[in-house]
C-alpha cells in the first residue's frame, strides 16, 4: 500500500544560499514552487476566459444551457423554409439580448474571481518539524537526494513521504510541509522543496468542489420546464392532426388558389408540427431565465445594502455571497445553529473565579503597568488579595500564569499573547492583569513577572490538553527550588482528582491535588439572539442548535437564549452509551409524547407543539476515544432505522439541542432533515468547523465573527450578528420569495395569453401555423413591451413592509409552505391564461369579423386583426400586472407606462413609411397602426377584453379574503386601519442568575504543548525575531484565500475550529475533531 | 450620507441611507378593500350599460342587407364557372333584391366571400411586397416565396406573382335601382378611395416609368387566372391601372377570417335620386360571373351596408357590452352579499 502511495518521487533540488552563514535548524518542504520534473507550472488559473477564448468558450457553455440550446434547435428550424413559419429574426433578436447578458455577467463573474485569487492571505504556520545536520544546508546547492511521497491530494491533515539523502532515510509527515497560502511566522526565512505546485497543491485540491446549490423553485422550474415541453409538444401534436385534417376534407379544395407544396398530408403535417413548435415557443420564454437571475441580483444588492444589518462595531454590512439563492431565504423551515460565536460572542472573558472557596469579582488595574486595557472585571475583595499576598489568591494566578500553553510576543512594547483557543487566552490574561505576568517562554522555563517581580520557572514537564484527559498540568521546580506539579482542567475531571486518590498521579507526585481555586469563563450571548429565535420560532422556523459542547452548557445557552423556556416541562435528554440504549431512549421520548397527548405519534408535525427539549447527547463521550464516538455515531444514531428514529423524536420538539457533535455529524444531522422533510434548511455558523453544514444545508450563513473567515467564504449570505438573521429571512427572504413567485405567476401568465391566441386562431386558419400577430411584436413583446413592468414587479414589490414583516412573522409561513408558486399554483395561471387567451382572441374576433370601419374600409383584415389582438394583449397584461402589483413606486409607474408607451411607439415606427421605404418586405405592416387604431371599435374592444380578463380575477381575489381571509389579508386590514407598524418592541433581557445555569464551558483541543516542549521552538529571543503579531484568541489566526473555504495552513492540528476541513468532511474524519469542554481550573 | 464619512472608522462601510437602498421608496400601495373592489364594481357595470345600450341603439339604426348570389338566379353561371375550359367565357346574371327601408347615409358596397382562407400561411405569404411597391428588381426576380406562381410557364416573371394576387376577385357589379314610377336607374358608385390612403399611396406603386404603364410591365406575365394584365385592369380610368388598382389593393389586404367582405363601391351621392342614401324600392345587380367558388364549396354575396360612428354594423359589442354590465352587476350584488355577511367584521385577527 505504502509503495503504491509514493509513487510520485522528486529530486530534491535545492535553493542556493546567499551567504548567510547563520546555521539553519529546519528543512521545510514548502508545497509551492517549481520543481523540476514537474510539469505543472505554479500558475493557478481561476479564471475560465481570457480575451481571445471568451467569446467562443463561452457561446460554447451557453449553449450547453438547455434553454439556450433548445432556442438554437428552434432557430435552425426556423430557417428551413417549409417550416418556418416566422421570421428568422424572432428569435435572433432575444437570444443575442439573452447571450449578450449573460456573456456580461459571466465575464464580470470572470473578472471577479481573478481578482480574488490573487489575494494573498495571511496565516500563521508552526515552522518547522525536522532537523538535519548543518552540513546539509551546506550541501544544498547541488541535488543529492529524493523524496518519495504520496500522490497530490486534498487532505490537509495528512503527508506521507520519505526524504533519502545520503542514503539516509528520513520520514516526512504533515508537520514537515507548509501549504500553499502560509506565511512564516517567528523566523524571517527558510529553506524549501518544493513537492507540488500549481493545481496540485492541496489548496487547489480542495477548490472547485463545493456543490452547487439551487433554489427549490429552481428544481420546480426544471419540472415545469419539461412539463411546459410536453405540452407544446401536446398542442403542436392536435394541430398537427387538426392540419391533417383540415388538408385531408378542405385543402385540397382550395388548391387551386393556394400553393399546395406537397401532396401527402402526413408529410404535411409533420411540417406543421415543427412550425407551430416555432410559433408556440414562447411558452418556453427565453427571457424568463435571464429575468430570474436579474431579480435575484437585485434582492442580492438589497442584503447588501440594508444599513439594518450593518454592524457598526465590526464594520460589517451584510453579504450576499451567493447571488442565486434569494428566493429560498423565504421558505426556510429549519435553522440549525452553531453556538460559539454564533449565538454567543465567543469573546471569552474571566468572569468570576473562586478562591478557596470564596468567590471574587472586581475592578481596578492602575496599579499594574501591564495589564490588559482590555479586560474589565473585578472585585476589590480580590484586588485587596493580591495585593495583600494572599498565599492560595497567589497560588491560584501563579498557575494561570504559568500552565498553559500559550505564546508570548511582545511587539512595539505591548505584550501579545498567542492561545491556541480563547479561553485559554482569557485564563493568562486575567492572571496578567492581577499582576502574575506571563512574559516569556523558553522550551526549559516560563517566566513571570509576579507582582513586578520577575521569576523565572524551570518547565520541568507539560502534560498538555487533550480529549482524552481534559486537563493539562506541567511540573515545575521554582526559583526557591520548589517542586511543584500545577493542573487545570475540566470540573469533572479535577474533582475526581480531588476525591479519589489517582494511582497515576500518585505515583508523580506522592502528594494529593489540593484545590486552589475555580474558574468562570463567560461568553456572553449576542445582542438580540433571543428576541431573533422566539420571532423565528413565532414563525414557525424550527430551530436546532448543534454544538460541540457539553450537555449542561448546551441547555444552559438554550435557556438563555430563550430557546428552552421554564415552562417546558419536558426536557428530553437522550445520552446513552451504546446504540441499543440511545434507541431505547429515543423510543422512550416518542413514546412519553405520544402518551401525554394521547395522540398516536406518527409522521406529523405540523400538529400541536410538544414543548419540549432533546438533547441528543453523543453516546461514548465518557470513557471511548472521541474517534469511536464519531463512528458510533454515524454507525447507530444517524444511520439505517436509528436516524429515521432520532428524526421523528426530534422533530415532535419544539427545540432541539444536539450537544457533542462533530462537524460532520452537524453535516449529516442536516442532511438528514434534507433528505426526510423535504424541508429547506438553513445553517449559521462561524466557524470551520461549521463549514460542513453551512455546505450541506440549503443556505449556508456565515458570521463573519472572532474565528475567521472560513465559515465567511463557504456560506451563502454572511453578516455578523446572529440577530440579523432575522431580519434576513422575515423580510429580505420573504420578500423575495414573494417577487419572485408573483414573477413567475405573472411570467408565466402573460406567455401562455400570449402563445395560446395562436392555438385558437389555428382554428380559423385551416391549422396553417399563421400567426395573429406581426413578427415584430413577437420578437419584442417580451423583451420589450412585457419585460420591465414585471421586472419591476420583482424587484420592488412589497405586499407588506418591513416592519410588519417583522411585527408579524406569522406571514413568513406562506413560503415555508410553498403556497405563493406551486404546481397547483402554476396550473392555475395555465387556466388563468387560457381564459384570458379566450377572451384575447373571441372577443376581437367577434367585435371584427362582420364589421368595417368608420369610413366603410376594412378592418376584418388579418393585420388590423393582429394589431388589434395584441394592442388588447398588451394592454390587458398591463392591467393584470397592475393588479398583481401591490407596491407603485415611481420605477414602477415608469416601467409600466414606459412599456406601454413603448409598445405604441415602436408599433408605429415599424409601420411606418419610411421603414417600409428601406425594406418593403420585412415590413408589410405599414399604416396598420393609423388606419386602426383611430377606430371607436378597436378602443371598445380593448376596454371590454381587458375588463372581462381581469374582472373574474378580482372577483375570485376578493371572495378569497372575505370568506378564507390569509395571515397577508389580515395584514393589510390592520395595515389599512394603522399606517405605522408599532415600534419594535424591546425587550428585556431576562438575565437566569440560578447557579444551576451558570455553568459555562468551551471547546478545547490540543494546544501548543508539542511545540512547547519540543525544544525547537524560538531558540533565538522572542520578541526580537517575531515576525507578524497575532493579537490572542482566534481572531486573526487565519484568513484563507479565495474561495476555498476551510483550509489550514498548518499541518499541525490545531483547535478543530481551524483544522476542519469541510470539504473534505464526508471523506475523512480527524481523530481530534471532536470538540471537547473544559471547565474550571483546579490546579494542584 | 455614508458617503461623506467614507474612509472614517467603521460606518466607512456602511451602506448608504438612500430610499432606494434601503427599499424605502415612496410608494402608493393599492389593496383590495371591498370599498374599492364594489364601488368599481357597480361603477363598471353602469358604465357598460350604458355604453352597450347607447351602442345598441346605434346600431338598430344601421342598415345592412346581404345578398347571395353564388347559385339562385346566377345557376347558369355557377355551372359553368365548374369547368376551367370555360374560363375565357363571359357569363353576366341578375340577382334581385329588395330594400324595405331607406338607408340613409352613406352607403357602401361589398362583395362577400364565405369559406375563402385568406388567412393560410402559405396563402398569405406567396405575395411579393416589393414587387408591389414597384421594384424593378422584383418585377424580374420575384421572390420565391411567390412560387408556384412566380414565373409563368414560359419562364417570364408574373406580376403581381403570388397566389394572393392571383386569386383576385374578379366579379363585377352594376346595381340597378328600379323606380316604382320612372326608368330604371344604374346606382352611381364611387369605385375609387375604397382603400386605405396607406396603401394606396405607400405600399403600392407602379414600377417607375417614363413612357406608359405597359412598357413598365414589359416583360412580365399576367397572373394565371387573369383575364387582363395589370396594366389595363381598369380600361375606363388609366390611373388606376397597375398595381394600384383600387381592387388589386383591396385585395391584397388579406381577410383574418374564411368569412370576409371586402370593399366595392361607395355611393355617389351626388346623384339627386341618391342624395340622402339609397331610397327603398326594388334593386337588381348585374354581375359579370367570373370567380369561381364551387372548389372551396364558397359562396358569394354582395352586401350593402351603411356605417356609424363606430364602424360597420355589429352587434357583437353592445350586446357583450351589456353582457358584462349584467355579469358585473350579478358578481357585484354577490360580493356585497358576502361582504355584508361575513366579511364586514372580518374574522378575528390572529393576535
Amino acid at each position: 500500500d505504502r509503495e503504491h502511495n509514493l509513487s510520485f518521487k522528486y529530486a530534491v533540488s535545492a535553493i542556493p544560499r546567499n551567504g548567510n552563514q547563520q546555521p539553519l535548524d529546519y528543512l521545510i518542504l514548502l508545497i509551492k514552487d517549481i520543481l523540476i520534473e514537474n510539469p505543472h507550472t505554479n500558475a493557478i488559473k481561476t479564471s475560465k476566459y481570457n480575451v481571445l477564448t471568451f467569446l467562443p468558450l463561452n457561446l460554447f457553455e451557453q449553449f450547453q444551457r438547455i434553454a439556450n440550446a433548445y432556442f438554437l434547435c428552434l432557430l435552425v428550424l426556423q430557417v428551413i423554409p417549409a417550416i418556418s413559419s416566422l421570421s428568422w429574426f424572432t428569435t435572433v433578436v432575444p437570444l443575442a439580448l439573452v447571450l449578450s447578458i449573460t456573456a456580461v455577467k459571466d465575464a464580470i463573474d470572470d473578472l471577479v474571481t481573478l481578482c480574488l485569487s490573487s489575494s494573498h492571505p495571511l496565516s500563521p504556520s508552526l515552522a518547522v518539524s525536522f532537523t538535519l545536520a548543518l552540513c546539509f544546508c551546506l550541501s544544498l546547492c547541488c541535488p543529492l537526494g529524493e523524496v518519495c511521497c504520496e500522490p497530490p491530494n486534498n487532505r490537509l491533515d495528512r503527508f506521507v513521504g520519505t526524504l533519502v539523502w545520503r542514503g539516509q532515510k528520513h520520514p516526512l509527515d504533515n508537520h514537515c510541509v507548509l501549504l500553499r497560502g502560509c506565511t512564516l511566522r517567528n523566523t524571517d526565512w527558510c529553506f524549501g522543496l518544493v513537492l507540488f505546485a500549481g493545481p496540485e497543491t492541496k489548496l487547489m485540491q480542495n477548490c472547485g468542489k463545493s456543490s452547487f446549490k439551487r433554489t427549490s423553485i429552481d428544481r420546480l422550474m426544471n419540472v415545469l420546464v419539461l412539463f411546459i415541453f410536453g405540452f407544446l409538444v401536446f398542442m403542436c401534436i392536435i394541430l398537427a392532426v387538426g392540419h391533417g385534417i383540415w388538408e385531408h376534407y378542405e385543402g385540397t379544395k382550395v388548391m387551386a388558389f393556394v400553393p399546395q407544396q406537397n401532396e401527402d398530408t402526413a408529410f404535411s403535417s409533420f411540417l406543421t408540427f415543427w412550425s407551430y413548435i416555432i410559433i408556440l415557443n414562447t411558452v418556453v420564454p427565453i427571457s424568463l431565465y435571464v429575468s430570474m437571475e436579474v431579480i435575484r441580483l437585485g434582492n442580492s444588492y438589497y442584503i447588501n445594502w440594508d444599513r439594518l444589518m450593518f454592524h457598526t462595531g465590526s464594520g460589517t454590512a451584510a453579504e450576499a455571497r451567493t447571488t442565486t439563492l434569494n428566493e429560498e431565504l423565504g421558505q426556510i423551515r429549519y435553522v440549525f445553529s452553531d453556538k460559539t460565536g454564533t449565538l454567543t460572542q465567543n469573546i471569552m472573558c474571566f468572569h468570576k473565579c473562586s478562591i478557596n472557596g470564596k468567590d471574587m469579582m472586581m475592578v481596578d488595574f492602575s496599579f499594574n503597568s501591564l495589564a490588559d486595557p482590555r479586560f474589565q472585571f473585578y472585585d476589590n475583595n480580590l484586588l485587596e488579595a493580591v495585593k495583600l499576598e494572599t498565599l492560595e489568591v497567589h497560588s491560584f494566578f501563579r498557575l494561570l500564569a504559568i500552565c498553559h500553553t500559550v505564546m508570548a510576543e511582545e511587539k512595539n512594547n505591548d505584550l501579545v499573547y498567542q492561545a491556541q483557543s480563547p479561553d485559554e487566552g482569557a485564563l493568562v490574561t486575567a492572571a496578567r492583569n492581577f499582576g502574575f505576568v506571563f512574559r516569556l517562554r523558553t522550551p526549559e522555563s516560563v517566566c513571570v513577572v509576579e507582582m513586578g517581580v520577575p521569576r523565572t520557572y524551570e518547565l520541568l514537564a507539560i502534560l498538555d490538553f487533550n480529549n482524552v484527559r481534559k486537563r493539562m498540568s506541567v511540573i515545575v521546580r521554582s526559583p526557591e527550588g520548589k517542586l511543584a506539579l500545577y493542573c487545570k482542567g475540566a470540573d469533572t475531571i479535577i474533582y475526581k482528582r480531588l476525591h479519589e486518590s489517582c494511582s497515576k498521579l500518585m505515583e508523580v507526585t506522592t502528594e494529593h491535588l489540593n484545590l486552589i481555586g475555580a474558574t468562570a469563563i463567560e461568553d456572553k450571548l449576542q445582542d438580540g439572539v433571543s428576541q431573533t429565535i422566539e420571532q423565528l420560532a413565532k414563525a414557525d422556523i424550527k430551530i436546532w442548535v448543534l454544538t460541540g459542547d457539553k450537555q449542561e452548557t448546551a441547555e444552559n445557552i438554550g435557556y438563555s437564549c430563550n430557546l428552552l423556556r421554564e415552562e417546558m416541562d419536558d426536557i428530553f435528554i437522550v445520552a446513552a452509551d451504546s446504540p441499543e440504549e440511545v434507541r431505547q431512549e429515543l423510543r422512550c421520548v416518542e413514546w412519553c409524547e405520544a402518551y401525554e397527548r394521547d395522540v398516536q405519534v406518527t409522521e406529523r408535525w405540523h400538529g400541536t407543539e410538544i414543548k419540549g427539549l432533546l438533547i441528543l447527547g453523543i453516546i461514548f463521550t465518557q470513557h471511548v476515544f472521541p474517534l469511536c464516538a464519531c463512528m458510533c455515531f454515524q454507525a447507530y444514531a444517524l444511520e439505517g432505522s436509528m436516524e429515521l428514529e432520532f428524526l421523528r423524536t426530534a422533530c415532535m420538539c419544539k427545540t432541539v439541542i444536539c450537544c457533542r457533535v462533530t462537524p460532520m455529524q452537524k453535516a449529516q444531522v442536516v442532511e438528514l432533515v434534507k433528505k426526510y422533510k423535504q424541508a429547506v434548511t438553513l445553517a449559521i455558523g462561524d466557524g470551520a468547523n461549521d463549514v460542513s453544514m453551512i455546505k450541506a444545508a440549503h443556505i449556508g450563513v456565515g458570521i463573519s465573527g472572532q474565528e475567521g473567515m472560513q465559515a465567511v467564504l463557504s456560506s451563502d449570505f454572511s453578516f455578523a450578528q446572529f440577530r440579523y438573521l432575522q431580519r434576513l429571512l422575515l423580510v429580505h427572504g420573504r420578500w423575495s420569495y414573494l417577487r419572485m413567485c408573483k414573477f413567475l405567476r405573472y411570467f408565466f401568465y402573460k406567455n401562455f395569453t400570449f402563445t395560446f391566441v395562436h392555438f385558437w386562431f389555428a382554428f380559423f386558419c385551416g391549422f396553417s401555423a399563421q400567426t395573429v400577430y406581426d413578427e415584430t411584436f413577437i420578437a419584442l413583446y417580451n423583451l420589450m413591451y412585457t419585460a420591465l413592468p414585471v421586472l419591476g414587479m420583482g424587484l420592488f414589490d412589497q405586499d407588506v413592509s418591513d416592519g410588519w414583516s417583522l411585527e408579524y412573522p406569522q406571514l413568513y409561513e406562506p413560503g415555508q409552505r410553498s403556497l405563493y408558486f406551486s404546481k397547483g399554483a402554476f396550473i392555475k395561471c395555465a387556466l388563468h391564461s387560457c381564459y384570458s387567451s379566450l377572451v384575447l382572441f373571441f372577443v376581437p374576433y367577434a367585435a371584427v369579423r362582420d364589421s368595417v370601419s368608420t369610413d366603410g374600409h376594412d378592418i376584418a383584415d388579418h393585420q388590423s386583426f393582429a394589431l388589434l389582438t395584441q394592442t388588447c394583449l398588451t394592454v390587458t397584461v398591463c392591467v393584470q400586472l397592475g393588479l398583481d402589483l401591490s407596491y407603485w413606486t415611481a420605477v414602477n409607474h415608469l416601467f409600466v407606462w414606459g412599456s406601454l408607451g413603448m409598445y405604441f411607439l415602436v408599433t408605429f415606427t415599424m409601420q411606418s413609411d419610411g421603414l417600409h421605404r428601406l425594406y418593403a418586405s420585412s415590413f408589410p405592416f405599414v399604416g396598420t397602426a393609423r388606419n386602426s387604431l383611430d377606430q371607436v371599435t378597436v378602443w371598445l374592444t380593448v376596454l371590454l377584453t381587458a375588463v372581462l380578463c381581469v374582472l373574474p380575477v378580482v372577483v375570485h381575489r376578493f371572495l378569497f379574503m372575505q370568506l378564507n381571509p390569509t395571515i397577508n389579508d389580515k395584514v393589510l386590514k390592520v395595515h389599512q386601519m394603522k399606517a405605522q407598524p408599532p415600534p419594535p418592541r424591546r425587550r428585556a433581557r431576562i438575565r437566569r442568575s440560578s447557579t444551576r445555569r451558570s455553568g459555562y464551558a468551551f471547546s478545547h483541543a490540543y494546544g501548543y504543548g508539542d511545540l512547547v516542549t519540543s525544544k525547537r521552538f524560538l531558540r533565538r529571543p522572542v520578541p526580537s525575531r517575531s515576525a507578524g503579531s497575532t493579537p490572542a484568541g482566534r481572531s486573526a489566526a487565519f484568513r484563507p484565500a479565495g474561495r476555498s473555504a476551510g483550509y489550514s495552513p498548518s499541518g499541525q492540528e490545531q483547535n478543530p475550529k481551524q483544522a476542519t476541513e469541510p470539504t473534505e468532511l464526508q471523506r475523512y474524519r480527524a481523530v481530534h475533531d471532536a470538540t471537547f469542554c473544559r471547565q474550571g481550573v483546579a490546579p494542584e | 450620507m455614508a458617503k461623506n464619512q467614507v474612509g472614517a472608522g467603521p460606518f466607512a462601510r456602511r451602506p448608504d441611507n438612500s430610499a432606494f437602498k434601503q427599499q424605502r421608496l415612496p410608494a402608493w400601495s393599492p389593496s383590495l378593500t371591498p370599498h374599492t373592489v364594489l364601488s368599481v364594481f357597480y361603477g363598471l357595470s353602469l358604465i357598460c350599460v350604458l355604453l352597450g345600450i347607447w351602442l345598441l341603439i346605434t346600431v338598430q339604426n344601421t342598415y345592412q342587407l346581404k345578398v347571395d348570389y353564388t347559385n339562385g338566379s346566377c345557376k347558369k353561371c355557377f355551372e359553368m364557372r365548374k369547368y376551367p375550359a370555360n374560363a375565357t367565357k363571359n357569363c353576366i346574371c341578375t340577382a334581385n333584391f329588395k330594400v324595405p327601408k331607406a338607408f340613409l347615409g352613406d352607403v357602401f358596397f361589398y362583395y362577400g366571400l364565405i369559406n375563402f382562407h385568406q388567412n393560410l400561411r402559405r396563402y398569405m405569404d406567396s405575395r411579393d411586397d416589393a414587387q408591389l411597391v414597384g421594384r424593378k428588381k422584383s418585377l424580374k426576380f420575384p421572390s420565391t416565396y411567390c412560387k408556384p406562381f412566380a414565373y409563368d410557364e414560359n419562364g417570364l416573371p408574373i406580376a403581381p406573382c403570388g397566389a394572393v394576387a392571383n386569386s383576385k376577385f374578379n366579379d363585377s357589379f352594376r346595381l340597378v335601382y328600379h323606380q316604382l314610377d320612372g326608368p330604371a336607374v344604374t346606382v352611381p358608385l364611387h369605385r375609387r378611395g375604397i382603400t386605405w390612403y396607406t396603401d394606396k399611396n405607400i405600399k403600392f406603386h407602379n414600377p417607375p416609368t417614363n413612357t406608359t404603364l405597359q412598357e413598365a410591365f414589359q416583360g412580365t406575365a399576367q397572373p394565371l387566372y387573369w383575364q387582363r394584365p395589370v396594366y389595363d385592369l381598369d380600361p375606363e380610368d388609366p390611373n388606376n391601372n397597375g398595381f394600384i388598382n383600387d381592387d388589386l389593393i383591396v385585395w391584397m389586404r388579406e381577410a383574418a377570417f374564411p368569412n370576409f367582405k371586402k370593399l366595392y363601391g361607395i355611393l355617389n351621392r351626388a346623384h339627386a335620386l341618391f342624395s340622402h342614401g339609397l331610397p327603398a324600392g326594388n334593386y337588381s345587380i348585374i354581375i359579370t360571373y367570373n370567380f369561381p367558388v364551387q372548389y372551396f364549396q364558397g359562396k358569394k354575396e354582395v352586401v350593402v351596408s351603411t356605417v356609424t360612428w363606430f364602424g360597420g354594423q355589429n352587434y357583437f359589442l353592445p350586446i357583450a357590452y351589456l353582457v358584462s354590465s349584467g355579469m358585473t352587476f350579478i358578481a357585484a350584488i354577490v360580493l356585497t352579499v358576502i361582504h355584508v355577511k361575513v366579511g364586514r367584521d372580518g374574522k378575528n385577527m390572529e393576535e
